[in-house]
């Protein structure tokens, strides 16, 4: 049945193993019709699909460093794309981002256009050139092109920021999930999030990581799609609610015109006890905005997450695994592909979602009926025990209104199956899948800040001429380490004040992206330019945040730029302080240069070798 | 000019033009949002069809595009890599 090697195979091997995981969701749905509890079938499935990928991950060990860092560069293109999607779509895409769009509409949206365009950004401007280089990691690129320990040292520091700001709101994820699924504290479930993480990384590095991401997105793409086309069908939305929700769009419009879009004060939620967290639809859910500062917004949003995301070192690490130049820019293309299959279907789930309980002519609305009644809906009573929802009768008159009605974002994901009336299995399906999104974002994260460290840190300034063996030993060590640091974080649950993940998009901008795209496509770049454009664009950004943030200094923003979009204050200073400090130097010696036009052409070797 | 200057001279062309339509789309529709959501698309307001799904859609037509194309170039300069 296996003939030929690994590589070869991996069509049929990942085909059984979506096959595999479909009778699994079958068996459990029998299981469920037999009388299975609801929480043996919860913690079955995590249980399984996470020994799933804790076996990928030991069969993947390794010894070699090529393989250990670069997954021996034979990753194939469409695999890749698999991978890149699972290390790209985080818990919170997973989770929230369906949440984000049903309370925020439109504005909100613009994460979607921001984390989708930012591709065209990588394709155009890095990957290829990055892979021709054939770095290891996204300092080893900075150190290696601008020559010296300073600036690959200052390539570090971004990376670590950026990457740490993401990494224990995935270990976060992890461990809500885990304790949900499993039934134990908070505290307990970020450890053994932590674990399941490193089961997956530890022994394989990079090869493992690649290999069990790919396991990650088949179960974490069919735990998202299964729902949206199952509701959708169910109520008669659409067969394909991707192109037929138009009409639910617009019901929706005319039931919040019927129904009244009110904002609530802060004063009235208090004085109801609204948990915190908790939000009511206050928002359009198709309108526009009008106004020269709506557009403002949405548009700096969507740079900022679009810039950001090329330059996003555990991104652009994925595409130095493909075999050649080529297929790292087509590999690019299937990434997105992925990533679209998910977002185009965030939208898709909000809209039925918020249908599901507006309409008052289906079973499942909630909104116009007395309130009596819906407290006495199952869901309704298990949600609210765990504050997930909250209803207040503000005016007083026993029927819900649409201001009366309080859920976190993550419900809308969580919460939506059991609204509409699936199957539990499918809820189980779904803590799976949240699982497979947050544990595959956060072994991408921590695995390059732990090679980062290894690599750049350890290898290339502290001990050069340390043997393969000690190398992978630090690397392994530094991954645990890192782990448990971000897991440490995660128990105290301090992680809101470390702010949204955003924040990991406009720290990499600030400090990465202008040094990453002038170092191939300007010759003249040097590396005093370089140094000072990465700190200077670093502490720019750094500083307007403090500036800004309201748990900081809270000052009002200058123009519209908020917390969530720093980024557009550090890396035009970047850009600057790079361009005139590089023009005030000593033009790239020879070497440097040749060594930028080899980067430019496809074809021949990579700048530097499988083993460096 | 060299053959690699010519090449690289045509990747940068390649480059811009990938980056205008890009921006055409993460960008400037978006800049009348509140007029063409008037519109109507699949039975969808226009500017609503576009961030959900349209503008996802189009990067990525975009980026295999911009990937069959540049291919091409590296070929016509003889910079292809061989299959492996």
């Amino acid at each position: 049945m296996f003939k030929g090697g690994f590589i070869q195979n991996l069509p049929k091997i990942y085909g059984l193993y979506t096959g595999g995981f479909i009778v699994f969701i079958l068996m459990m749905a029998i299981a469920e019709q037999a009388g299975v509890t609801a929480k043996t079938i919860g913690i079955l499935f995590v249980a399984f699909t996470v020994a799933i990928y804790a076996l990928i991950g030991y069969l993947s060990r390794t010894v070699q460093v090529d393989a250990y860092y670069l997954a021996g560069r034979q990753v194939p293109t469409v695999f890749n794309g698999m991978a890149t999607a699972a290390d790209w779509m985080s818990g919170a895409s997973f989770v929230a981002l369906a949440g984000g769009v049903y309370f925020g509409g439109y504005s909100y949206m613009a994460f979607l256009v921001g984390w989708t365009g930012g591709y065209v950004l990588v394709s155009t401007l890095l990957a290829p050139y990055l892979r021709k280089f054939g770095c290891y990691t996204v300092p080893d690129f900075i150190g290696t092109r601008y020559g010296g320990n300073g600036v690959r040292f200052c390539a570090v520091l971004v990376l670590v920021l950026a990457s740490f700001t993401y990494v224990t709101a995935q270990i976060n994820a992890t461990g809500t999930i885990a304790a949900r699924a499993l039934g134990i504290p908070f505290e307990a479930g970020v450890w053994v999030g932590l674990v399941s993480i490193l089961l997956c990384s530890m022994l394989g590095g990079m090869r493992a990581v690649t290999w069990t991401q790919v396991a990650q997105y088949i179960v974490l793409i069919i735990a998202y799609l299964i729902p949206v086309f199952w509701i959708s069908n169910k109520i008669g939305a659409g067969v394909f609610p991707h192109l037929m929700l138009g009409d639910e769009v617009a019901r929706i419009t005319e039931l919040e015109g019927q129904f009244g879009l009110a904002k609530n004060s802060a004063a009235d939620m208090k004085a109801a006890g609204v948990p915190g967290g908790l939000k009511s639809i206050a928002v359009a859910h198709a309108g526009v905005g009008a106004g020269g500062m709506a557009v403002w917004k949405y548009i700096s949003l969507a740079i900022c997450m679009m810039v950001g995301t090329a330059s996003l070192p555990h991104i652009l690490m994925r595409y130095f695994t493909t075999p050649s130049v080529k297929s790292a820019r087509k590999s690019v293309a299937w990434s997105l592909f992925f990533i679209f299959l998910l977002y185009s279907s965030a939208p898709m789930l909000a809209t039925l979602s918020k249908i599901s309980l507006m309409d008052p002519n289906l079973p499942t609305g909630i909104i116009g009926k007395s309130i009596a009644d819906v407290q006495s809906i199952e869901w309704v009573k298990q949600w609210s025990s765990q504050k997930q929802v909250f209803i207040a009768d503000f005016n007083g008159d026993g029927i819900l209104q649409l201001n009366e009605w309080f859920m976190r974002t993550g419900v809308v994901v969580l919460a939506t199956p059991e609204v509409a009336g699936l199957p539990y299995v499918i809820s189980g399906l779904v803590a799976a899948g949240g699982m497979a999104a947050a544990m595959s974002t956060a072994d991408g994260l921590i695995l390059a800040i732990a090679n980062a460290l290894s690599h750049d840190v350890y290898y290339n300034m502290i001990d050069p001429k340390a043997d393969v063996r000690k190398r992978l030993i630090v690397a392994r060590v530094l991954l645990v380490v890192i782990g448990a640091a971000g897991a440490y974080i995660a128990s105290m649950r301090i992680t809101s004040i470390l702010g949204a993940v955003a924040w990991a998009f406009d720290f990499a901008m600030s400090g990465l992206f202008f040094p990453l795209v002038l170092g191939v496509w300007w010759k003249r770049a040097t590396r005093e330019g370089a140094i000072a454009g990465m700190l200077s664009g670093l502490a720019a950004g750094t500083a307007y945040l403090i500036y800004v943030y309201p748990k900081f200094l809270g000052n009002p923003a200058w123009l519209g730029i908020d917390h969530l979009r720093f980024g557009l204050i550090g890396a035009p200073v970047c850009l600057v302080v790079m361009v005139v400090v590089s023009l005030m130097t000593k033009a790239p010696d020879a070497a440097t240069q040749r060594m930028v036009d080899e980067v430019r052409v496809p074809s021949g070797k990579s700048i530097l070798g499988r083993a460096h | 000019m060299s053959n690699k200057e010519k090449h690289w001279q045509k990747t940068k062309g390649h480059m811009i033009m990938t980056l205008c339509l890009w921006a055409f789309f993460s960008m400037v529709i978006f800049l009348f949002g509140y007029e063409i959501n008037s519109m109507s698309f699949l039975g969808y307001p226009l500017a609503y069809y576009m961030t959900a799904q349209g503008s996802l859609l189009a990067f990525v037509i975009i980026i295999f595009w911009f990937a069959n194309r540049q291919e091409k170039i590296d070929e016509e300069f003889g910079f292809g890599e061989k299959e492996d």
